[in-house]
């Protein structure tokens, strides 16, 4: 249990545990509880009348965009997470923050390009 | 201080009550390890139902009620009450929805919520059964990343719930909630970076150690606020609750959940809260640190004392959470994506720059005063520009308005001199220019 | 309804091609704190097209109303808009009064105006806790409850009801006030006063608060006007119009005017927000006006609060429309009397039925979240609309 991947071995085991508990609860729920169908319980809600339509229903596209802009930024975040963990470290100066400059003002870019577009405007 | 602990194997350079550091993971017993992970299931458990009776109480406090006290002393066995009744339920799964996601997705929107306390320290290291062991399960390099993709992950269980459900509340409510979420993870983890920037590290145990002189919360004050804003947004509470609002979507997501799927994403709902909550401890507030009155007492930061510190703190910023939830409306939708995208990842990305070049500069040898100098002028520069651009700007839609109302008087001009018998019979005085197909939305403009 | 096609502006210039979707909202919502329905058809999240649909709580009040005699209705017509009982009772018996021509006692008159001033301060109170609360806000309604609780009190020392007071006769009140309830209810009106500040601080000056109702369904006065709009509804858009001030009845001419009590208050930018303050405010000038009607009582001589009827009361043959300033709007009573015991025909105009149509004109074009913040500052009853 030593290593690097040790740590992860660690997390890994508490994911197993996690597994056991939440499928233990769905087994111990299953025995326990009652379950007596009817046509009518199946319905899916709408406020009391019957359903209109398909529930999967074609929705707005805006939402994709926003699942866009997150890979971006997120991959964005984490390549400054290790430039801010040396950047104070000996060796790394001034040259190491022009740079980060230089990338995140290319980022920034890209934000004010999605806001001048509008995409940033919801609806 | 019991340094004469030092039993413990000789790669073990720590005596109890040490700040750990990441060498001294990865060095316990499995059956330690087992103890741990096991306890951290009980812990959340606890916590969970600690905080439903702990947030009825308080906010009936401040609501002019009592809350619940008839179950056990003071109410405390109410949760466990309603925990018992709600999986006892009969769980319906409606037809038509897909049902292995649907079954799937409380199960994902919990997994997650229980592994990211893996590496939340409670405490430094301390004697167990002569073991010296950090009182944390596990610390990674990559500590905080990982908390960042255990929330990530927790939104697949909440987009696909809403998708499996085939019902319009929950497909509207599981897309805004993944929308949401992302959109304030961004801010979270950019409020991170100044944080690392400091602590030199991403491992929460040296994050800890790191502030043990003064809490980041205080120096690095406006990443602490974005990061308090993004924490109450990621886990969709009261006033950024809107993939559950109950008053438009329903239920959102969870509409067509029932018993114990439901009390799933409750669960997790509640295991995320404490989470964010440890984590703000963690990165903002000193960790397990003593607050500083009390840190001056020596061995205040040893043995288990910590763990006390770390609880006052942990349930402080829970307290938080409820205060906000009592005194707050709902924000709209896009009042929330406006505030995500257009004021907290901006202002958290001129923060991290501004932070950098500070520390750089004085690396350089220039001192504080001049910074704050330089910092200053920038800062009325930005600040006449902005005004400068707001008055153009402003100068500029008025201009547009007026012209719209000008076009939009004009064009009910015309209609209000209608002939009434028009349609062969005497129409009802309706005489507003809608009724004429003026003034119509711009939808039915474009349908064609 | 789900597959109709239509043309909708995507991202960028692109059109693309999108179904809309239709959201039921109601009769079993949160959010329309009774059985009301609106069919919505979506667009995104923006409403292209709203038809509210009533009648699921339709109980014939009108026809029963044809088969009961007069003492009998008053029972039936406190009950459509269960928020403002005593205002609705009135409405009835001021009707059958003018049809007789009957004169009623001045103590009957001031106390008939005291206690619709406080059922008006009940009715607002409800709806100033439960619009927070759609918006998200879940404490002021209890602060709402508790000021309503304090006049309850006093309402039901008076009437026996907390909800259904049945207070009103033909010709006056059921009987005389007790033995030193002016003095508690002056208490009560003090008490209430004092407290409003706890509700007004909470939520009205709460950013979010602010930036969700402002601006927001904003209702022109000519729509007010088309669609017959009333009560603080139509005062927050700017008509200023009053039943108490413009057509006085009770003891209403006496309390309004320069120098006296009433007030009527409006306001002009027509959106949740001025709705929600035009309610506050009444709130606070319906207890001025129950104070004046206080000392005025207390002035009084002992002297009789109602008229002895006739065992079977019969209105002669004819016709009268009477109309009243409820909590919400203006009650119209159109009573047709062929001199019978009962009515042949009493036709009721109720406010919240007029305020909700102008439904359909208010919500396309606004946000899904913005229906939730429009449809609570109607203000309705769903009894009231349905009948």
């Amino acid at each position: 249990m030593d290593g690097y991947f040790g740590s992860y071995l660690v997390v890994a085991l508490l994911a197993g545990l996690g597994v056991a508990v939440v499928g233990g609860a769905f087994t111990a729920g299953r025995l326990l509880r009652a379950q007596r169908p009817t046509p009518e319980k199946l319905i899916t809600y709408e406020c009391g009348v019957d359903p209109v339509g398909e529930g999967w229903a074609q929705s707005y596209v805006r939402y994709y965009v926003f699942a866009y802009l997150y890979v971006v930024f997120a991959v964005d975040a984490v390549f400054l997470f290790p430039w801010a963990t040396v950047f104070a470290a000996p060796g790394y100066g001034a040259v190491t923050l022009v740079e980060m400059f230089v990338f995140l003002g290319i980022i920034a870019v890209g934000l004010l390009y999605a806001w001048k577009k509008g995409v940033l405007t919801w609806v | 201080m019991t340094t004469s602990l030092l039993a413990a194997p000789p790669a073990t350079p720590l005596a109890a009550g040490e700040a750990p550091t990441l060498e001294a993971f990865g060095l316990d017993p499995w059956w330690l390890i087992l103890a741990k992970a096991v306890l951290i299931f009980v812990f959340l458990m606890l916590m969970v139902l600690f905080e439903i009776w702990f947030e009825r109480r308080f906010m009936a406090r401040m609501q002019n009620r009592l809350g619940p006290n008839r179950v056990g002393p003071l109410g405390l066995l109410q949760p466990i009450a309603d925990g018992l009744k709600l999986p006892l339920k009969e769980d319906l799964v409606p037809r038509g929805v897909d049902r292995p996601v649907f079954i799937l997705a409380p199960a994902l929107a919990t997994m997650p919520a229980f592994l990211a306390f893996a590496i939340i320290p409670f405490g430094p290291t301390v004697s167990v059964f002569g073991h010296q062991t950090p009182l944390q399960l596990a610390d990674l390099p990559v500590a905080v990343l990982f908390v960042l993709a255990m929330s990530s992950l927790g939104v697949y269980g909440i987009v696909l719930g809403g998708w499996a459900s085939a019902s319009p509340y929950s497909l509207l409510g599981g897309l805004r909630s993944s929308a949401q979420v992302i959109s304030y993870e961004i801010g979270m983890g950019l409020s991170f970076v100044a944080v690392f920037l400091f602590a030199g590290s991403l491992s929460t145990s040296e994050i800890v150690a790191s502030q043990e002189r003064i809490w980041y919360a205080v120096v690095l004050f406006p990443s602490f606020v974005i990061y308090a804003i993004t924490m109450v947004g990621e886990v969709n509470r009261i006033p950024f609750d809107l993939p559950e609002g109950e008053g438009e979507l329903v239920g959102g997501f969870h509409t067509e959940y029932s018993s114990l799927k439901f009390g799933m994403f409750m669960l997790a709902e509640y295991v995320n809260m404490t989470t964010v909550s440890a984590l703000a401890v963690t990165l903002f507030l000193g960790g397990w640190r003593a607050p500083w009155p009390i840190s001056l007492v020596d061995g205040a930061n040893a043995g288990w004392w910590p763990v006390l510190w770390f609880m006052i703190k942990l349930l402080l910023t829970i307290s938080f959470f409820i205060w906000l939830r009592a005194t707050l409306p709902r924000v709209r939708y896009d009042q929330l994506m406006k505030l995500g995208w257009k004021v907290l990842i901006p202002g958290a990305l001129a923060w991290i720059m501004v932070v950098a070049t500070i520390r750089v500069l004085r690396n350089e040898g220039i001192s504080t005063q001049q910074v704050f100098f330089a910092v200053a002028i920038v800062l009325g520069i930005y600040i006449v520009a902005s005004y400068l651009w707001d008055a153009v700007r402003g100068n500029r839609r008025d201009a547009e308005e007026q012209e719209a109302t000008a076009a939009e008087r004009a064009g009910a001009g015309d209609s209000t001199g209608g002939d009434p018998m028009a349609g062969g019979y005497p129409v009802p005085p309706l005489d507003a220019p809608h009724y004429h197909g003026r003034n119509s939305t711009s939808k039915e403009v474009n349908r064609a | 309804m789900g597959t109709e096609r239509t043309v909708a502006v995507g991202i960028g210039a692109e059109e693309l091609a999108t179904a809309d979707m239709t959201l039921n909202i109601g009769p079993q919502h949160p959010s329309t704190h009774g059985v009301l329905r609106l069919r919505l058809t979506l667009d995104g999240e923006r409403i292209s097209r709203a038809e509210p649909i009533i009648g699921y709580m339709h109980r014939g009040a009108e026809k029963l109303f044809e088969v009961r005699d007069y003492r009998q209705i008053i029972v039936l017509a406190n009950r459509h808009d269960w928020l403002s009982a005593f205002s609705s009772e009135l409405g009835v018996v001021v009707a059958v009064e003018r049809m007789l021509g009957m004169e009623i006692p001045e103590r009957a008159v001031w106390a008939r105006t005291l206690l619709a001033e406080l059922n008006r301060v009940l009715n607002h109170l409800m709806f100033l806790g439960s619009y927070p609360l759609e918006i998200g806000a879940i404490t002021p309604v209890f602060y709402a409850f508790r000021e309503r609780e304090t006049l309850q009190r006093v309402m039901e020392e008076a009437s026996g009801g907390r909800m259904h007071y049945m207070f009103n006769r033909v010709g006056g009140l059921k009987e005389d006030l007790p033995a030193g309830w002016l003095d508690r209810a002056r208490a009560a009106v003090r008490e209430v006063r004092s407290r409003m500040s706890d509700i007004e601080w909470i939520i009205r000056g709460n950013e979010i608060f602010r930036a969700r109702t402002r601006g927001v369904g904003v209702l022109s006065p000519e729509a007010v006007l088309q669609y017959g709009v009333s009560g603080p509804v139509a005062r927050a858009a700017g008509v200023d119009f009053d039943l108490r001030r413009d057509e006085p009845y009770l003891a209403y001419g006496e309390l309004f005017g320069p120098g006296r009590p009433g007030r009527v208050v409006r306001r002009t930018e027509g959106d949740c927000y001025a709705r929600f303050e035009c309610l506050l405010d009444q709130v606070y000038v319906s207890l001025d006006l129950a104070d004046a009607c206080l000392d005025r009582l207390a002035d009084l001589p002992p002297g009789p609060i109602n008229v002895r009827l006739p065992k079977v009361l019969k209105a002669p043959e004819g016709h009268t429309y009477a109309w009243t300033e409820n909590p919400l709007g203006i009650n119209g009573y159109f009573l047709v009397s062929r001199g019978e015991k009962t009515p042949y025909r009493m036709k009721l105009r109720s406010a919240s039925y007029n305020n909700i149509q102008v439904l359909s004109e208010l919500l396309p074009g606004n946000l899904v979240a913005d229906m939730i913040a429009i449809l609570g500052s109607m203000f309705f009853v769903v009894g009231d609309i349905d009948k």
